[in-house]
């Protein structure tokens, strides 16, 4: 599961509020490269949301990755900032695209719901008495 | 510009919605539309030789063909004609302009005679070749590689009984090939040689139409959320899109048949980036967060409609014995617990799917799936006639595409665009259509009842062969 996915993901266990942002465990990761491609991340950014996104790589043990606050768009998007090393879209693309989690678990902020990854794979369905 | 578009004669349906896609992917919003067709005088609607008009200039035309998977070829019409001495006139009346440059000394050439629906024996291909002196060719032959490549095509009043369309009067076409559909992406990514596939998996050349009809491109997001084995999404892939994909069979995507036969092993075996996320989720209770929208460019799917696979949904619940009232999963069970599911009606899959689609595709985006429709009693087209698909105030359906499957039932590919945007009050709207439309049509879309109208017995014997009339187009 790629953080993209995390940040998508909702809780829609009975008795939950928004079940959103769901707080990530990984017991396992990896990291797989993925071709860069700047339309696809400027179409993405603005639907992402910035503080869970953030939340999750520090879960993950990477407070450096991300700053706080999303950086300004002309500075993500800026001429060549695709081709250098350590440039915020560099960081947002590996944050979003690149990691991977194995292993773990995502867990409803309302109800403490959890929800297994086992072998990459959310695994978002309800038991029938969460319906 | 005018160019004779000839196609390969199968899907005779999907053919120009192809086509209409591609040039709306290479040539941005509102060309799709503005693509216009002629039939050659005298030709059946289902013949293979089409005029288009395409806008934009010759590499358009070039790009269309060569991504497309039905196009035999487009050309450029440099004359035709019923007999060859009408095809030499038309041809020595087209201007020189446009024929000299591809005539220079410098350049290769190639001519090939092609026939539709009668053979040209290789003597006669031969004659065929040597009466075109009339065009200067100055250039060198070169069979393998040239940089021209000249068509002359011919079809004959062949008879009315090989099952082609019919054809009223011999024509002949001589063209400039400008592009062409590479079908040698089909022995590639056949069924027959993937390493991971279900019973329903989508075959090669119907997913590559469907990429196509979804305007899968890199830098765009598809999502299947009836992901299966990914077939569709390889195709998807393929085309440099990235990919999402979802199943509520947690063993599909999840395990397969086992670390090296599964959904990511077949994107490793074609070389295609991996999907960027699969999960297990149920179609009616997605879980995606509140407020997340627009977050899809293209939605392509086969939905489990009932014939061969069914769908299932949450919510079922297992009978135990001595267990009144509602079930609770005790919680040192929690764990591994796998829920039970129940039957997922046609109507509300589809439901289900065009609230999503509505959701979470971008404003243009294209919502692209299968729906099966039953045929007359007569083997006819009765329903497909007048056909009633679901609706949705957000979308505007593009194409509908026919593909039969057998005597009882086809399937049709739908493409809607998303024209309007997703708001609570077009959602009431659409609550509304779609109980109407569940009204007239629940009787069939009821769990079951696809499944028995496919299946049942026949009531009478075989349908006299005579009375079936001799072309039957794609009723076959």
């Amino acid at each position: 599961m790629r953080l993209l996915t995390h940040n998508m993901l909702a809780s829609n266990v009975r008795g939950a509020t928004t079940g959103y942002p769901l707080k990530l465990e990984a017991a396992k990761w990896v990291t797989k490269e993925v071709d860069l491609n700047a339309d696809f991340i400027r179409g993405l950014l603005p639907k992402i949301d910035w503080r869970a996104l953030v939340a999750a790589t520090r879960a993950l043990g990477l407070p450096e990755l991300l700053p706080e606050e999303q950086p300004p768009e002309e500075e993500i998007f800026a001429e060549g900032a695709a081709d250098v090393e350590g440039s915020a879209i560099r960081r947002i693309h590996h944050a979003l695209l690149e990691i991977h989690v194995q292993e773990g678990s995502l867990v409803c902020p309302d109800t403490s719901r959890c929800f297994p990854i086992d072998k990459g794979i959310p695994n978002m369905m309800l038991h029938e008495d969460e319906v | 510009m005018w160019y004779l578009c000839v196609f390969y004669h199968r899907l005779l349906d999907y053919r120009r919605p192809e086509v209409e896609s591609l040039a709306e992917l290479f040539s941005g919003p509102g060309s799709g539309e503005s693509v216009e067709w002629r039939m050659p005088e005298n030709h059946h609607a289902d013949s293979p030789f089409h005029l288009v008009r395409l806008p934009g200039d010759e590499r358009l035309a070039a790009q269309v063909a060569n991504r497309s998977l039905l196009v035999k070829g487009i050309y450029e019409l440099w004359g035709h004609g019923t007999t060859y001495e009408e095809l030499e006139k038309s041809v020595r009346e087209y201007p020189d302009e446009r024929k000299l440059p591809f005539l220079t000394p410098d350049s290769t050439f190639k001519i090939v005679v092609d026939s539709f629906g009668k053979v040209i024996s290789s003597q006669e291909q031969n004659e065929i070749m040597q009466s075109l002196t009339y065009i200067p060719f100055k250039g060198r032959v070169n069979l393998k590689k040239p940089d021209h490549r000249f068509f002359v095509m011919e079809t004959d009043d062949y008879g009315s009984n090989n099952g082609l369309p019919p054809v009223a009067k011999r024509t002949i076409f001589f063209g400039r090939e400008v592009g062409a559909a590479d079908r040698h992406l089909l022995p590639t990514y056949q069924l027959k040689s993937r390493k991971y596939i279900g019973p329903t998996a989508m075959d090669a050349e119907m997913a590559f139409l469907m990429a196509n009809q979804g305007l899968a491109r890199p830098g765009k997001l598809v999502y299947d959320p009836f992901v299966g084995t990914g077939s569709i999404l390889v195709a998807a892939a393929h085309f440099g899109a990235m990919t999402m994909g979802a199943d509520i069979d947690i063993r599909v995507v999840r395990d397969g048949r086992g670390p090296d036969c599964n959904v990511w092993s077949n994107f490793e075996q074609y070389k295609l980036p991996e999907p960027l996320g699969l999960l297990r989720a149920d179609n009616n209770l997605p879980p995606w967060r509140p407020g997340l929208k627009e977050m899809f460019d293209a939605i392509i799917c086969d939905p489990p409609y009932g014939v061969r696979a069914g769908g299932r949904k949450s919510g079922g619940r297992k009978i135990i014995k001595g267990v009144k009232g509602p079930y609770t999963v005790p919680d040192e069970k929690r764990d591994n617990h796998i829920p039970s599911t129940a039957p997922y009606s046609l109507a509300e899959c589809v439901h289900d799917l065009l609230h999503l689609a509505a959701r979470m595709l971008v404003m243009g985006g294209r919502l692209v799936f299968f729906y099966p429709v039953l045929r007359g009693e007569d083997g006819a087209d009765s329903r497909v006639a007048s056909p009633q698909f679901p609706e949705h105030p957000c979308f505007k359906l593009i194409a509908s595409c026919e593909q039969i499957l057998s005597y009882r039932y086809s399937r049709v590919l739908l493409t809607m665009v998303k024209v309007a945007p997703y708001t609570e009050e077009i959602e009431r709207v659409a609550e509304e259509r779609h109980r109407e439309f569940r009204e007239n049509h629940q009787k069939w879309m009821e769990e079951g009842n696809l499944h028995s109208a496919v299946f049942e017995p026949a009531q009478d014997a075989k349908p006299d062969r005579e009375l079936k009339p001799k072309y039957r187009g794609k009723y076959v």
